[in-house]
């Protein structure tokens, strides 16, 4: 019963080696770094902390960097695969309780979710305005009604992973997931995690840039 | 003759010599070449008689030469921005293709 957790990262060295250090506290062995073709030492750093380094020789996006992860950990004959974030918003300490609560209930696929608990300071703007839209838009693109949208922490059990295949390159991949969920009549369940704001992320600009991309992503196969 | 004729003219030698240079360099082939070349040489005939389109455009009911040409041209242009996006975006399907198998290969190498 083997877990991986898979990070992609850009150009995160001075924030990476934080993230996987708490990683490793709480007790997660094998965690893969997929580095997107960073032009700073993201890489080193990540080796240096004593994680599996995937490398994009050209930036492709996360989307593009989960989906390395997630056929590497396949090969590897992982069980589980945690999609985590490299810019240390998340709190790894979210990780085990999650599983063990995916576990009990046997579930295919783990969502996080800043909405369930307080723990989650939202820039206003964000909690009142941004999101709201978000998620009724993504609602109405990928079929499944969630408290939160864009939210990087998930948890794959092994057969979501098999099926479950990332097309969107970039920031779009995260509706796709959702929608795969949908499709592919894959279990799923939404868990409180905590997410820390160093930076605004997403804006508006950023969201009318994934409904773009999940548009255009419609017209290619 | 008007300005903007001499002006098209000159640019349209420009772009035939352009035709027959690539066809030399190798990166043309002969197909392309006749194709391109009349494709400058019919525009350097309308630009020189602007007339000459009109007995097409009656044909197709449009009232002069110079709007069929530019309905033609606006639909050409955008059949190749999709056949380009469509281009692009498998060129980046690809790349990634490529990119993952080298970064999922790197790793067995080590």
């Amino acid at each position: 019963m083997s877990l991986f957790v898979i990070i992609p990262a850009y150009n995160e060295e001075k924030k990476i080696g934080r993230v996987l250090s708490g990683l490793f506290s709480q007790g997660l062995e094998n965690i893969i770094v997929v580095d997107d073709g960073s032009g700073d030492n993201t890489a080193e750093v990540a080796k240096s902390a004593g994680a599996v380094v995937l490398r994009h020789e050209v930036n492709r996006g996360q989307g593009a960097s989960l989906q390395t992860g997630d056929e590497y950990a396949v090969e590897n004959g992982v069980s589980t695969v945690v999609h985590f974030d490299a810019d240390g918003q998340f709190n790894p300490a979210d990780i085990g309780q999650a599983l063990s609560v995916m576990k009990d209930k046997n579930i295919d696929v783990l969502l996080g979710s800043r909405f369930l608990d307080n723990r989650s300071q939202i820039p206003w703007t964000k909690k009142y305005i941004v999101l709201p839209i978000a998620r009724i838009i993504n609602r109405f693109l990928t079929g499944l009604k969630l408290t939160d949208v864009h939210n990087g922490f998930r948890i794959l059990s092994r057969s979501a992973l098999e099926k479950i295949n990332i097309t969107q390159d970039r920031m779009a991949h995260n509706s796709e997931i959702i929608k795969q969920i949908k499709q592919k009549n894959l279990s799923y369940l939404e868990y409180p995690v905590e997410v820390t704001y160093n930076e605004y992320g997403q804006g508006v600009g950023g969201g009318l840039r994934i409904i773009w991309e999940i548009l255009q992503g419609r017209l290619t196969k | 003759m008007m300005v903007i004729q001499i002006l098209l003219v000159i640019f349209f030698l420009f772009a035939l010599i352009k035709v027959v240079g690539r066809f030399r360099a190798g990166d043309l082939s002969k197909g392309g070449l006749v194709w391109w070349s009349l494709f400058w040489v019919v525009a350097g005939v309308v630009v020189m008689l602007p007339n000459s389109t009109a007995y097409f455009a009656k044909l197709v009911g449009i009232g002069r030469g110079a709007d069929l040409v530019v309905y033609v041209s606006l639909v050409a242009i955008f059949f190749m921005v999709f056949r380009l996006m469509m281009k692009v975006e498998m060129l980046n399907k690809d790349i990634t293709k490529l990119t993952r198998k080298i970064a999922l290969k790197d790793d067995k190498d080590i």
